[in-house]
Formats: structure tokens, C-alpha cells, sequence
């Protein structure tokens, strides 16, 4: 590590700008990563056109391996389904159920933590006890009490997966506020009658933003990784088709027919990976300082 | 130690807040609150509808429906299951101690080989094992943990027959009390390391990050200059501060960690609360779930209270300057 990347504190984590996207597009890993995702939403939304297969169809013998005569590509599941065509199919599930999930966590989380380290006192004490509230409760098992009461609905798995993994953007929203609201730049605005919603909104969250990408690049993965549980519990959607209801349903046979749960793990695995390597490579590069860590 | 009281009291009031929580959510869910608690299996019996009915004083308000709600959770009754045939609390009780050995030994393992990893790599940073713990640090992460099960679960059924796959015990075990020790021992290696495998790789990338920090400070430069030999200054000073954030992360992550003993309890069928909660919600067996909840967030907090002891412990700063932090 160099002298000239060790910034003091304040001005480490400096708005993204050409310097840091150059930064991250030389890091291979974060580039494989950004191929992966590209692969993976190729995939989810071209995939069935391509591949113009329906994963609920009964197309063949069940429970016949990849290979086999007469069965396609990836072979048949417990019911004699195409397993490919499952995988291809599954991932619009994730992705959705993970893309609303992600935008109520940063809702709630940008929110609460922005009004808590902005105002601090009170206010600040009040919202981070609620905070921890949340915290202290098992995500996974949180989610599933959620969807047994309530049922298995996407909408619902989405907002079970948002209530449980919002605290840890307001920590960090709450944690940017605290160190950016007695900066000059802020006090300035102060200075000329801002209002607190417009200082909150445009001036501190704009400087506020690169470690919420990372953290919100971090979070998909954990939604995912949620939704994928959920529903191999059985806590999904069963009209749905997604990788993590097709691991569940075929558990009972996997030992001999590892291709029923071995490919759909996989679509998982890289999919999370890729949010992993793009938040990896984001953090490192908006913040040097931190790199290699 | 005034601030260590005040801890406990707010310890003892989010336990408050999550049994207000988990009273709103059978209240929120959609349907008459009894036919909620009374299950699939309950809810077919009228009988047991207007035993609930009484017994949960639901005629009555909100609010004296929560009193009563506490009172009885404080006395250590969770309701009955109406699958089970059984109260609550004695089901959990059952399954508590499988998941402390697998989540404890899950723990141990991955803090003790990801604090030796982190140690490693933090002493040669460019070397390619490093950067390869990096990599596996990521795959670990974004492997879901049931899916690693069942992987391993293939490997040893079909490949390597060495370790059992499924339970707690040998169906055919007969033998004396280290004989079981040593079975259930063998039962616990996969779903160990499926679980401690997870959080391994954080820890690992954790301690290199503060073992790096340490070894640039200026304790360890006066340590070298004093001439103490590399070993010494790695293992007895740096060792201590690149303990401290995995120790602290370990204990804010204890919620996940039951999390994916969940999904481990269900793969390699360790009779868990894991294992519990999923059996109840092919029931739905909301007493049961909502009793794993309280019961798995207790744990949580009470995890959490004694992190910040070990903290103490280890970190000497904190002991004597607690205003600090």
C-alpha cells in the first residue's frame, strides 16, 4: 500500500468518480463478477426464448441423469421435469423476490438511519433501540414465522426478507450521518437556511451514497441466499418455480440423483457470488484505503 | 458496572419487545387468532378452539390480551402444540441442546481456523495463498449453506463412506457413555463444518484485515525493536487485537449463525430447533415456530450480553476506560 492512498478518515470515502470506476473495472475479480451477473440475467430473461422449455412440463422417465437417452441436457427431477429448463426459469423468482426486498431494506434503512444520525439525542436513542429490536431476531427464522402466518406470496417473501435485513443499512446510514453532518459543506448549507430535509436528501446522502451501493450490492446477495432458503423450507411459492423450491422438492431422492439438486444450487451459488465480487470490488474501490481487506 | 446493569435491563426490555412482537404477528396474520395458534391440527377441533379461546382470554381487549400474553410467556409457557401433543417449552427444551453443540462447535471451529488463516495471509499479503483465501473467502460467503449440505452429504454417501450423513445417533448404537460421546461426535463433523465453513471464511478475511492494521502499529514496532523474536510478537501481542473484531463480529452474527443451523438441522437431520421449526411449519404449528423464535432470540441476546464480556477480557481498554466506547 502506497503513502498516497492513506488518506486521513474523513476524506477516504470520497463520491465515486471516473478514478474509482477506473479502479474497479481493472480488478478482475469485480469484472468477473460483473460477467457472472451479466451471465445470470442473460440467462433469466433471454434463457426461456433460447431455451423454450416448460420447467412444469412432465417431458421424460423421472429421475434420469444427464446424459441418458432421450432426456434433455441437465435430466429429469422427481417427476419426470426438465431440470434445465427449471434452472433457466428459476432465477426470475430470486431476482424479483431479491429486487423488492432490496428496495424496502433501503427505504427503511436509509430513512431511519438518516433521521438518526442526523438529529441524534433522543430521536437517535429511540430509533436505534427499535433498530436492535430487529437485530437481535433470527433473519431466517424471523422470515419463516412471517410467511407460515402470513403466507407464501412473492410480495410477502419480499417483505418478510426486508424486515429482517434493513438494520444493517440503517447502522450504516446512521453511521456516514454522524461523521458527515459537521462538515463544513453541510454547516454551510445550514448557514443559508437549508432545510433539514433538503440538507438530509441533497447534501449529506449524495456524499453518503458509495458505501450504501456497497452495502446495498451485499444485501441482494443476502436476499437472495434468504429466498433461496425460504424456499427450500418449503416457504415458497409452490405455484412458482425458483432453485431454491426445486432443491426442496427433489431432497428426498438427491443422493442418487445429484443432478436435481447439484445444478439449481449452483445457478444460486454464482448469483450470490456475483453480487459478492461487485460489492468486494466496489468497496475497494471507493475506498483505497481499506483495499485488499 | 453501572453500565453493565443498564445493559441487562435493556436486554431484559428487548426480550419484551420481541414477546410483543411475536404476540402482534398472530394478531396481524390473516383469520381468527385461535385457529392461528390451534394449527392444521388444532383447528379442526372445536373443542380445542374454545380452549384456546379461553385460555388466551381472547374476548377480551388488546391490551389485557398481551398482559396475559406476558405473564404466561414469564412463567415459561409457550402454549401447547396440538401436533406434538405436547407443551411448547418441553419441545424446545429437548431440541436446545443439539443446537448448542452444532452451533458452538460450528463457532469454535470457524473462529480458531479463520483467526489462523487470517494470521497467514496477513504475514505474506501478496502471496497466492492469500490471495486465494480472498477468493474462498467470497465462494464461502455466497454458497448457500443447505446446498453445501447436500453436496457434502452426496460426497460422503456415495464417495468417501466414512462419516454418517443424517441424526444425532446411530440407530443401532449400543454402548457405554464415551462410546456415545464418540457416535454422536461423528454425527456432529459434517453439520459442523457445513456451518462453521460458512462464517470461516468472514473471519479469516476479518482477522487479516486487523492483523495487518496491528502489525503496522506501534506496539509491535517497539516489540521487534526490543529484539523479541517474530514468533513472540505475532502470536503473544499482535494475536490479542486481531482476535478482538472476530470475536465482536462472532457475537453480532450469533442470529445467522441459527439461522443456518436452521437449514443444516433440516439437511442432515439434526434433531435441532432448526430441525423443530421446520417440522412445525409443514404443520403449521404456530405455537411451536413462534416458541423456536423467542426461545432462538433469547439466545441471541443472551450471546450478545456475553460477547461483551469476553471483550472485556480480552480487551484490557475497555475493562478500564469503559466510557470510551
Amino acid at each position: 500500500m502506497s503513502d498516497l492512498m492513506l488518506g486521513s478518515g474523513a476524506e477516504a470515502m470520497a463520491p465515486p468518480g471516473r478514478e474509482a470506476w477506473r479502479m474497479f473495472f481493472r480488478n478482475k475479480a469485480a469484472v468477473a463478477g460483473l460477467f457472472l451477473l451479466l451471465g445470470v440475467i442473460l440467462m433469466t430473461f433471454l434463457g426461456p426464448y433460447v431455451y423454450d422449455e416448460d420447467p412444469k412440463d412432465i417431458v421424460a422417465r423421472p429421475l434420469k441423469g444427464p446424459g441418458t437417452e432421450d432426456v434433455p441436457g441437465l435430466g429429469t427431477d422427481y417427476l419426470g421435469r426438465d431440470v434445465l429448463a427449471g434452472v433457466v426459469n428459476g432465477g426470475l423468482t430470486s431476482l424479483r423476490v431479491a429486487a423488492i426486498a432490496a428496495a424496502l431494506i433501503v427505504m427503511i434503512g436509509v430513512t431511519i438511519g438518516a433521521v438518526s444520525g442526523f438529529y441524534g439525542g433522543v430521536i437517535d436513542n429511540a430509533l436505534m433501540r427499535f433498530t436492535e429490536v430487529f437485530q437481535v431476531l433470527p433473519a431466517l427464522l424471523f422470515a419463516m414465522v412471517v410467511v407460515a402466518l402470513f403466507g407464501p406470496s412473492p410480495w410477502k417473501v419480499s417483505i418478510a426478507i426486508g424486515l429482517v435485513l434493513w438494520p444493517q443499512l440503517a447502522r450504516l446510514t446512521r453511521a456516514e450521518f454522524l461523521r458527515l453532518k459537521n462538515m463544513e459543506f453541510v454547516k454551510a448549507a445550514q448557514a443559508i437556511g437549508s432545510s433539514d430535509l433538503r440538507i438530509i436528501m441533497r447534501v449529506i446522502l449524495p456524499n453518503a451514497l458509495p458505501p450504501l451501493i456497497v452495502a446495498t450490492t451485499l444485501v441482494m446477495g443476502g436476499a437472495i441466499l434468504l429466498e433461496a432458503g425460504l424456499a427450500f423450507l418449503g416457504l415458497g411459492d409452490a405455484n412458482e418455480v425458483s432453485w431454491g423450491l426445486m432443491i426442496g422438492q427433489n431432497r428426498t431422492n438427491f443422493i442418487t440423483s445429484w443432478w436435481t439438486v447439484t445444478f439449481p444450487g449452483l445457478a444460486i451459488f454464482v448469483t450470490v457470488l456475483s453480487f459478492s465480487l461487485i460489492g468486494d470490488g466496489l468497496q475497494d474501490a471507493f475506498n483505497p484505503k481499506l483495499r485488499g481487506r | 458496572m453501572k453500565r453493565f446493569a443498564i445493559r441487562i435491563l435493556w436486554s431484559i426490555g428487548l426480550v419484551l419487545a420481541v414477546i410483543f412482537l411475536n404476540f402482534s404477528l398472530i394478531h396481524l396474520a390473516p383469520g381468527d387468532p385461535a385457529t392461528v395458534i390451534a394449527g392444521e391440527s388444532g383447528a379442526g377441533d372445536p373443542a380445542v378452539i374454545d380452549q384456546i379461546r379461553a385460555d388466551y382470554g381472547l374476548d377480551r381487549s388488546f391490551v389485557a390480551q398481551l398482559a396475559s400474553y406476558v405473564v404466561r410467556v414469564a412463567q415459561g409457557d409457550l402454549g401447547d402444540s396440538f401436533f406434538f401433543n405436547q407443551s411448547v417449552v418441553s419441545l424446545i427444551w429437548a431440541r436446545l441442546w443439539p443446537t448448542i453443540l452444532l452451533v458452538a462447535t460450528a463457532l469454535i471451529f470457524a473462529i480458531v481456523v479463520g483467526v489462523l488463516v487470517g494470521i497467514f495471509t496477513a504475514r505474506r499479503p501478496e502471496s497466492r495463498l492469500s490471495h486465494s483465501a480472498t477468493i474462498l473467502a467470497l465462494a464461502g460467503y455466497s454458497m448457500p449453506v443447505f446446498w453445501t449440505g447436500l453436496m457434502l452429504v452426496i460426497l460422503f454417501a456415495s464417495v468417501f463412506k466414512v462419516l454418517p450423513i443424517s441424526g444425532m445417533r446411530d440407530v443401532q448404537f449400543d454402548g457405554g457413555l464415551l462410546a456415545s460421546w464418540v457416535d454422536i461426535g461423528k454425527h456432529l463433523i459434517l453439520p459442523a463444518f457445513t456451518l462453521g465453513f460458512l462464517f470461516l471464511a468472514q473471519y479469516s478475511r476479518l482477522a487479516r484485515a486487523s492483523m495487518l492494521e496491528v502489525l503496522q502499529s506501534d506496539f509491535v514496532r517497539t516489540a521487534r525493536s526490543k529484539g523479541l523474536s517474530e514468533r513472540v510478537v505475532v502470536y503473544k501481542h499482535a494475536l490479542r487485537n486481531a482476535v478482538i473484531p472476530v470475536v465482536t463480529v462472532a457475537g453480532l452474527q450469533f442470529g445467522t449463525m441459527l439461522s443456518g443451523a436452521i437449514l443444516v438441522e433440516t439437511v442432515f437431520n439434526w434433531p435441532g430447533l432448526g430441525r423443530l421449526a421446520f417440522d412445525a411449519v409443514l404443520r403449521r404449528d404456530a405455537p411451536v415456530l413462534l416458541g423456536v423464535l423467542l426461545v432462538s432470540t433469547l439466545l441471541v441476546i443472551v450471546v450478545n450480553l456475553l460477547t461483551d464480556v469476553v471483550y472485556r477480557i480480552i480487551d484490557p481498554r475497555i475493562r478500564v476506560g469503559g466510557a470510551a466506547a
